[in-house]
């Protein structure tokens, strides 16, 4: 049985509707890669996994149903969320927000500190007053001290400086070799995503078009649906 | 700008110096204005919990301070006529005991803000602020129309309730019994902002959908706040009818409400000392100007207006700068 096991989803804005039928799963120790053009759901599919909107359809993290839970219970079951835009609490300092936000396991601040050892060197520094990439390696770490076993990462790279980027990149690729997490990405760009996901689904007008290895997506495909 | 510590440590010093030289000047009114001001500042201590790391805008806190009034008031009423207290199932005997009518002020002050919290914390915003202002005249009117222990009127103490080791109708002693649990209610108050619990509730505050998606239910921090920011402003409560030997529905009007929040908006919003500041100035400025005009709340509204518009910070914030309760 799959880690989170997602099907037929449908989501909608007030009476917009963004998701027609997602189709997704996903095992632990797995990295999936989530991509689509703009405006295709993948932050819509996330913030439904995530109980952040009303949704329907089958949605399953480790034989819970989901949708009987209201998002905090859903991330206490082990689903933590690297929002797009980071999102940290600005007034906290780095240490507040990790404090503020751990639960018991192996994810610790000394565990956090040795993954981006710059959180360690700004921690008493206030959240709101970081860079936008050590905002980001906050948002990463603040998840992590929630001890996921599914880690969600919302555009972790998008904006960012090249540099910064790298290290993001190589943080994400420690915690798949080094840990038995599942993660759910989306991000841009393709390359970085070949580099680390084991498998990709594509989304288009908020359906699943395309599931499948990562090594079985040609470059036909991710042209068709993704334009790169 | 002013290190934050520093204001406070006078703060700390004034409250002890001043009441000092009133026993050694022989000025015991001094001395009641000081245990007015500190006990005004216990109460709006328990309100910045709410107001201040909650962000909870309650225009009800008086029903908890009247809460722990009347307790006081009935416990210290039914030990004085000799009378049990008929509670239905069973009946209890009356007590002069501060430490008991506390207790007892803290227990059900709390009970009282969770029931309010439970059923006002899932609106917010203006909602928010008209259903606790709601139920703080709902116990106003409920306290006027209690016949049995004074309606409209009220109703008095003879003696000072007791204290072990101490003689409470000494001014200076009661001053420093209350000195001493201001002291220990900021102390615990320092603690929680900085404990998990207070971090997370900061956060809910900035960020009420962000926290979810992190595990915590900001209802419950909230909630969490509430209870114990009413059970500060009960015993502060207690405290004050100790102090006035005098318990009335006035301590559960919404004006009371109001002034509370007139002290931590004073001196400053979500600051640790900032109610106390509040308090200090506030009675300060009764006393003086009220000694001057009867108008004198004019000027206190000029004086926050200024506040409100110029220094969000409140006092302290326009001493010290911006910055939170953590700091």
């Amino acid at each position: 049985m799959s880690l989170l096991a997602v099907s037929a989803l449908t989501a909608s804005y007030g009476v917009s509707q963004a998701l027609f039928g997602v189709d997704l799963e996903l095992d632990e120790g797995e990295v999936l890669a989530v991509m689509g053009r703009n405006g295709m759901g993948k932050t819509t599919t996330v913030k439904a996994i995530c109980r952040m909107i009303r949704s329907q359809g089958r949605l399953q993290f480790d034989g819970h149903d989901l949708h009987a839970l209201p998002s905090f219970r859903v991330a206490r079951l082990g689903i933590g969320l690297v929002p797009e835009g980071r999102r940290c609490f600005g007034n906290l300092t780095v240490a507040e927000n990790l404090i503020a936000t751990a639960r018991p396991g192996p994810w610790d601040m000394r565990r956090v500190a040795y993954l981006f050892p710059r959180l360690d060197e700004r921690r008493n520094q206030r959240a709101a007053s970081l860079s936008g990439g050590e905002q980001q390696m906050l948002a990463i770490g603040r998840a992590l001290m929630t001890n996921p076993r599914l880690l969600i990462l919302d555009e972790a790279t998008e904006g960012l400086a090249p540099i910064i980027r790298q290290e993001i990149r190589a943080a994400i690729a420690r915690l798949k070799s080094e840990t038995a997490m599942a993660i759910l990405v989306i991000d841009k760009s393709l390359t970085d995503l070949r580099r680390v996901a084991d498998r990709a689904v594509i989304l288009e007008r908020g359906k699943t078009v395309w599931s499948g290895r990562m090594s079985a997506l040609t470059r036909q495909i991710s042209q068709r649906f993704v334009g790169v | 700008m002013i290190a934050e510590r520093h204001v406070n440590l006078a703060l700390v010093l004034g409250l002890i110096v001043v009441p000092s030289w009133a026993l050694a000047a022989d000025e015991p009114f001094t001395i009641t204005l000081a245990t007015r001001a500190v006990i005004l500042a216990l109460a709006a201590v328990g309100l910045n919990i709410a107001l201040g790391i909650g962000g909870l805008v309650s225009l009800g806190h008086a029903a908890f301070f009247g809460i722990g009034g009347y307790v006081m008031g009935i416990l210290a009423y039914h030990a004085q006529t000799f009378t049990p207290l008929d509670l239905g199932a069973f009946s209890i005997a009356g007590t002069k005991a501060m430490p008991v009518i506390w207790l007892a002020a803290i227990v059900l002050s709390a009970f009282v803000a969770a029931v309010i919290g439970a059923l006002s914390l899932r609106t917010s915003g203006v909602y928010f602020i008209m259903i606790t202002l709601a139920f703080g005249q709902m116990f106003y009117y409920f306290a006027v129309s209690w016949r049995s222990y004074g309606g409209a009127d009220g109703m008095s103490i003879y003696v000072r309730n007791s204290f072990p080791g101490l003689d409470t109708l000494v001014p200076i002693q009661f001053f420093a019994l209350c000195l001493v649990l201001l002291g220990l209610v900021l102390y615990l108050n320092a603690r929680l902002v900085r404990s998990r619990f207070g971090l997370a509730l900061d956060a809910a505050r900035q960020v009420p959908l962000r926290v979810r998606t992190v595990g915590l239910d900001p209802l419950r921090l909230k909630l969490a706040a509430f209870v114990l920011s009413g059970a500060v402003t009960g015993l502060a409560g207690a405290l004050y009818a100790d102090l006035n030997r005098f318990v009335s529905p006035a301590m559960f009007s919404w004006q009371f409400s109001g002034e509370i929040m007139v002290l931590v908006i004073l001196g400053g919003t979500g600051r640790l000392f900032g109610p106390v500041l509040g308090a200090v100035v506030f009675v300060a400025l009764e006393h003086f100007l009220g000694g001057l005009t009867d108008f004198w709340q004019i000027y206190l509204g000029i004086i926050l207006l200024l506040i409100v518009l110029f220094a969000r910070g409140g006092i302290i914030g326009l001493l010290c700068g911006k910055r939170g309760l953590h700091d």
